[in-house]
């Protein structure tokens, strides 16, 4: 065991790059994570999905295995554009409760603890403070979304040769531009929540009432008004309009498919990505707000 | 030769300013809180005194770079507020007033994690956290949630924080706040300590004087947001140190011309009370010597005695601004 001193000394040794500072957060937050253990075992779970996945697609190419299935249609079992935004519609409705258990306690606690000012009395800016706790959210759900999208991906198009890869390029650009407008949504909703509302438990709650309340609203909306504007406040909706034109798929071909929602005809493409925007920057807003208001000490 | 020149370069280093206000105005909303504040504070530890809401804390905020001023500027060892906020951040470390700190997480690892974001790598960062707890006297504690933890050992948690990077300067916001005889004597030992080693400067924003005359050197006083006095409290016990004040049996005016005539300035004030302030060259003994040749008794000798709490009164009472002590005034108090 060390034996210091009862002295002070100032510090002159390395330091670390000023760039990289931020990522001390998520290291700090993934610490605490691994201690909830519910938590970490739902995180668990939500990779299920992506190794069914995997062993669908293992399996749609080992003819002996099918064979001893008595699978005889391959046809049932394709990889295509629906197989992979039914794996995104299911991995993002996970995401949805990961960013709801895992984002609560991102800001919260240092807000109700006056601990703003210690981070920020730092070279350290609210942008790295928000990017930071962000981060983490942004982390996990890559691993739960595009990471396994592009294995999938990659390994189908192991089986299938580079052709198809090429062919189906736009699927890789969907899985991946798709599942990042998805976790840049989810995660600036998550610290918004995780600022302004001080109970953990509550804040949770926030994000599954935007998320299925706003569906639900939006359903309601277009069946008694008969219209497709209640398309507009549904956040699941206004995804899968910007999902379809980045998968560069017709809207009438993926309509039905499971775990993916789209309202009526759809809603214009451009008013989806306004939407998204405007979600983005409203949370951001909010979330700069608070912090500004607390991190000086009252 | 050589101790000339290390005081010399002792003298540079002391008249090198540390924080510099010029015209600083700060508003919060469209209320001026801070006002045409203009000083030069080169002392190693400086004091920040002033009744609530005379903007002490609102200047440590600015100084942080939390608000932003709306005219004039402020620089910290030379690195001007405005664009090099960051530079200057790196270089302090900051102590608030009220309990700051992260829910569920131990002392140990809320000081590793405030020394990593300030740039030092991890291991590094662990190293000097420990050091930081074992230097302001926290045990096994240190493993605790500091939810769990009393106001002394928050206060001493806090401290830690600011000083485990090294900084160059040290905002102290109340530092001995809520603490009880014992932990408030251990808080201003500490304060002195890094004081006296030299390599840190500090600021100690405080209500109590006493405090602040025991740990600083310099002292400005705010007052409505603006400059109500500032003193250089070193300058002021040298001055004091010089000005004496005698009651004798047995003196007069033969006395008192004896007192002149080795240079002294001196009055005589009738009941054997002599007033005098000593020359550089003339020291006390001189003074005994006279008295014994000229059969005069000194029955008390006080040195002047001009406290801060009298130096604060005054400056609460007056309207313009006070400076105090032979060093140059800030402009704003000539």
């Amino acid at each position: 065991m060390a034996v210091y001193k009862r002295t002070y000394h100032g510090y002159d040794g390395p330091l670390t790059a000023e760039w990289r500072r931020f990522l001390v957060l998520p290291r700090y937050a993934f610490e605490d994570m691994r201690k909830n253990k519910r938590f970490f075992n739902f995180l668990i779970f939500s990779f299920a999905w992506p190794l069914l996945c995997l062993a669908f697609v293992y399996l749609n190419h080992s003819a002996s295995l099918l064979r001893m299935l008595r699978v005889s249609t391959p046809e049932i079992l394709r990889v295509d554009t629906q197989f992979f935004l039914i794996f995104l519609g299911v991995q993002s409705m996970l995401g949805v409760f990961v960013a709801a258990f895992g984002g609560a306690s991102l800001v919260a606690p240092d807000i109700a603890n006056n601990a703003i000012p210690l981070y920020l009395s730092r070279p350290f800016s609210r942008a790295e403070y928000v990017l930071g706790k962000g981060s983490m959210l942004m982390i996990l759900l890559s691993l739960m979304t595009w990471v396994p999208g592009l294995l999938l991906f990659c390994l189908e198009g192991n089986f299938s040769g580079w052709s198809w890869m090429w062919d189906n390029r736009s699927i890789a650009i969907g899985v991946f531009f798709g599942s990042w407008v998805w976790i840049l949504m989810l995660t600036c909703q998550a610290l918004a929540y995780s600022a302004w509302v001080r109970m953990k438990h509550l804040g949770s709650a926030m994000m599954f009432i935007v998320y299925f309340g706003s569906a639900a609203f939006g359903n309601a909306i277009d069946a008694i008004l008969n219209t497709r504007w209640g398309a507009l406040i549904d956040i699941s909706s206004i995804m899968g309009c910007i999902w379809i034109s980045l998968f560069g798929e017709d809207i009438r071909r993926v309509r039905g498919t499971p775990f993916f929602n789209v309202h009526g005809s759809g809603l214009p493409l451009w008013m989806s990505w306004a939407m998204v925007l405007l979600i983005c920057s409203f949370c951001l807003y909010m979330l700069n707000k608070k912090i500004q208001a607390v991190e000086v000490v009252k | 030769m050589e101790s000339a020149s290390t005081e010399q370069q002792l003298t540079a280093h002391r008249d090198r300013p540390v924080i510099e206000l010029d015209d600083l105005d700060v508003r919060l909303g469209a209320r001026p809180v801070l006002q045409k504040l203009r000083v030069k504070l080169t002392g190693r530890s400086i004091g920040l005194l002033g009744p609530n809401g005379a903007g002490k804390s609102t200047l440590i905020n600015t100084l942080l770079g939390f608000h932003t001023p709306s005219s004039g500027t402020a620089r910290v060892f030379g690195l001007d507020l405005l664009t090099h906020a960051r530079q200057i951040r790196s270089q302090i470390g900051y102590m608030p007033e009220n309990d700051s700190f992260i829910a569920g997480m131990s002392g140990v690892r809320l000081v590793r994690l405030m020394a990593e974001l300030t740039g030092l790598p991890a291991e590094q960062a662990l190293e000097r956290t420990h050091e930081a707890f074992f230097y302001v006297g926290m045990g096994e504690a240190r493993y605790r949630d500091v939810g769990t933890y009393s106001l002394g050992m928050k206060q001493m948690t806090k401290l830690a924080q600011a000083v485990v990077h090294g900084p160059k300067l040290l905002f102290l916001d109340e530092p001995t706040n809520g603490l009880d005889p014992p932990a408030r004597a251990r808080m201003l030992q500490l304060i002195q300590e890094i004081r006296d080693r030299g390599d840190m400067h500090l600021l100690l924003s405080s209500h109590l004087l006493r405090d602040v005359e025991m740990c600083c050197d310099q002292v400005l006083i705010l007052k409505n947001g603006r400059i109500a006095a500032f003193c250089d409290l070193e300058e002021e016990r040298r001055q004091n140190r010089r000005f004496l004040e005698l009651e004798t049996r047995g003196g007069g005016a033969p006395f008192v011309d004896a007192i002149e005539r080795l240079g002294c300035e001196a009055a005589w004030s009738g009941n054997g009370r002599v007033k005098l302030v000593l020359p550089d060259g003339v020291e006390v003994r001189n003074i005994y010597e006279l008295a014994s040749k000229q059969q005069v008794q000194i029955r008390r000798m006080s040195h002047k005695r001009d406290s801060l709490e009298d130096i604060f009164l005054r400056a609460m009472e007056e309207k313009a601004p006070v400076a105090t002590t032979g060093v140059a005034p800030p402009p704003a108090a000539r």
